[in-house]
């Protein structure tokens, strides 16, 4: 939590987590019912993205990648278009034509949104550049997972942002910990040599950072200094955010073995199914923070609740509009080639 | 199809490729605020090499010279793009749009399709391509067919001063990435061109450089040259040529290049990719599929050969599509073989 934030928009920023909670959990449930193909869940970083997004101002961008939902929810996009992409509808975001690994919402500040990994890094560094170059006061931010940080691409868009000191932000969401996988030298991470994923950073002398991403207030605190940092023209920063993987994303495809989320396990603790106590006890960020705003008197029992009924009632008729939307006309096909 | 006709001489000014390459340039940099050049090679190392550096003392803030990152420095100049610049992306020798190959066909070909049309990419990316003489295996790609089998990227393949010049204005227009290829060998080639003016030449619409009756040749960039010089000594054999030069691949003048085959009835193809899924293939496909008919005998393809570049001048002699492979390709084909 942020002291300094007001209360509207603490509270505004529970209300996108627990939304975006919401929209995965109803993706998921409806994979059970029907074939939607594979696609990635944001389930337990909702406490980086939001926190880190609510940050950037309209005209700033955001480079996301194939685990994309939670952020364009973060930033106002409509879930209901979301859905309807994820499932090839004429009214999604792309108009069909991305799906889940792509979704783009140009007005929100995600001009596109790659799923090779690496891939969105240089091309972040150049929006950064042409707002140096055009004179805007605007933040280019790069959000990507630890397995980026494998891809060349990363240390050739590092290099530049630090050679040419531009307004680019690298937000890294480390979910790898607690992964089923490879592990270099015990860091919870993708195989990388590395110690820390900060030691790749500090030979560019661009400020690095490791942090708790399911901690609100340590992802607003070193969020807001990147971004002021790169608003006064001093160059890119490096935030590492650790987030536990959650359970649901083990193996890879992602399955509700949790169970769907009850807010009401923030504030009881027999309510918790035994075998997720650890999650849902202390990893879970949306949780905590939920916690934390209860103990600070911010919201009560019955606020969180009625977000939440909100949010399940939003994420229902998204699916609705989803499943109800047409299919695009086969000869759309050959439409948005060129201008 | 339009057949254009070279500029009136008392207007035009006799110049080289790489002078009319880089007066564009410098054209598009004092028309556009938004435009940055990254990049220094675009006339490569040869002898023309300080008009660039002329280019950067002019525009000190404007030319950047990146490091050697081309997923990098080519990634930005998309972003750079998306975000509001309009960036001319120079990779150099065309071989090194491999290390980019991700950001130019996975990631700059597909933003405005896979956005359902959001996001535009108004970005060029330039190459030096082809076989330069002893560049071997690693300095002698002509990417283009790898590039025109990726929807979503223009192709202009400037093969005169004055196109070179003219396109590049239709390619700053345009708000689509373009992939802009020209060959090392054309940079001393001369021609006309209007250069007070900057008169734009539009994309997708072939020039025939030179009007024949017997044998119609369809070639882009330095093959242009070199089967204009085919077609000289034909001339001499009596055999009249047409020379079809397409200018760009995307969006290709179809409609020409089948016009001319209506009238001659027999087609050469000359690429210096490599022959196996090359220009020259789609081409002469493309032909087949549509003025079938109106051949009067077998396509016939000049092309690179289907080996890596060598180095010894001997080899790559034999590998390259020469004049006098042009020549009795059109020997060929008038059947006098």
């Amino acid at each position: 939590m942020s002291p300094r934030l007001r209360s509207s928009e603490l509270v505004g920023q529970l209300r996108t987590m627990i939304r975006i909670r919401r929209f995965e959990e109803a993706l998921i449930q409806l994979s059970e019912s029907q074939d939607v193909g594979h696609f990635h869940v944001y389930v337990g970083q909702e406490a980086t993205g939001v926190p880190a997004l609510a940050l950037l101002q309209p005209g700033d961008v955001a480079y996301s990648t194939h685990r994309n939902h939670g952020h364009l929810i973060a930033r106002g996009v409509d879930p209901a278009r979301m859905m309807a992409e994820i499932l090839g509808k004429a009214t999604g975001t792309n108009k069909g034509k991305g799906g889940t690994l792509h979704l783009a919402s140009n007005e929100h500040g995600f001009p596109t949104t790659s799923s090779s990994v690496g891939g969105p890094l240089p091309i972040a560094v150049g929006s950064g550049y042409a707002f140096r170059e055009l004179g805007l006061d605007r933040v280019s931010v790069c959000l990507f997972g630890d397995g980026a940080l494998e891809e060349g691409a990363w240390h050739e868009a590092i290099n530049i942002a630090a050679v040419w000191s531009l307004p680019v932000i690298f937000l890294c969401e480390n979910n790898s910990l607690e992964a089923l996988g490879q592990k270099a030298n015990e860091y919870p991470s993708s195989t990388l040599a590395a110690q820390r994923l900060t030691d790749l950073v500090r030979p560019f002398k661009v400020p690095a950072t490791a942090i708790d991403g399911a901690d609100v207030r340590a992802v607003h605190r070193e969020m807001g200094r990147a971004v002021r940092r790169a608003r006064r023209g001093a160059g890119p920063t490096f935030i590492e955010a650790w987030t536990v993987r959650w359970a649901g994303s083990r193996p890879i495809w992602p399955q509700l073995v949790t169970g769907e989320t009850d807010v009401a396990y923030a504030w009881d603790d027999t309510a918790i199914p035994p075998d997720h106590a650890e999650w849902f006890g202390r990893q879970d960020g949306l949780l905590r923070y939920v916690r934390d705003l209860l103990a600070a008197g911010r919201v009560t029992r019955a606020d969180v609740v009625a977000i939440d009924r909100e949010a399940r009632a939003e994420m229902a008729a998204a699916v609705r509009f989803a499943l109800d939307s047409p299919y695009p006309a086969p000869e759309e096909a050959l439409e948005d080639m060129y201008a | 199809m339009t057949a254009t006709s070279p500029p009136a001489e008392s207007a035009a000014r006799q110049m080289s490729y790489a002078e009319a390459l880089v007066l564009g340039l410098r054209r598009a940099l004092e028309s556009d605020d938004r435009v940055r050049l990254m990049g220094q090679y675009f006339v490569g190392l040869t002898e023309h090499r300080q008009l660039v550096a002329d280019l950067r003392d002019d525009f000190p803030q404007r030319v950047w010279y990146p490091p050697i990152s081309e997923i990098g420095y080519v990634g930005a100049g998309i972003g750079a793009a998306i975000s509001g610049l309009r960036p001319i992306v120079d990779i150099a020798t065309a071989s090194f749009i491999f290390q980019a190959f991700s950001q130019v066909v996975n990631e700059a070909a597909n933003v405005r399709y896979m956005t359902g049309g959001q996001t535009s990419v108004p970005a060029i990316f330039h190459v030096n391509h082809g076989i330069r003489g002893g560049g071997a295996a690693q300095h002698s790609h002509s990417p283009q067919a790898m590039i025109w089998n990726t929807p979503g990227l223009q192709i202009m393949l400037p093969s005169t001063p004055r196109d070179v010049y003219g396109l590049l204005r239709t390619a700053l227009e345009s708000e689509d990435p373009v992939f802009w290829a020209d060959h090392v060998k054309l940079f001393d080639v001369t021609g006309p061109v209007m250069a007070q003016d900057w008169e734009a030449i539009p994309f997708g619409v072939a020039d025939i450089k030179r009007a024949g009756v017997d044998v119609t040749i369809v070639a882009t960039s330095y093959m242009v040259q070199r089967s204009l010089a085919a077609a000289e000594l034909m001339a001499a054999d009596g055999v009249s040529v047409e020379v079809i030069d397409p200018r760009t691949l995307v969006p290709l003048d179809l409609d020409a290049i089948l016009a001319s085959v209506h009238r001659t009835g027999r087609l050469v193809v000359v690429d210096e990719c490599h022959r196996s899924c090359g220009v020259g293939s789609e081409i002469s496909a493309l032909v087949a599929e549509y003025a079938f008919d109106a051949l009067k005998c077998p396509i016939r393809r000049v092309t690179a050969l289907d080996v890596p570049i060598p180095f010894s001048p001997a080899l790559e002699a034999f590998v390259e599509p020469s004049e006098a492979k042009i020549c009795a390709a059109v020997r060929a084909a008038m059947g006098s073989v």
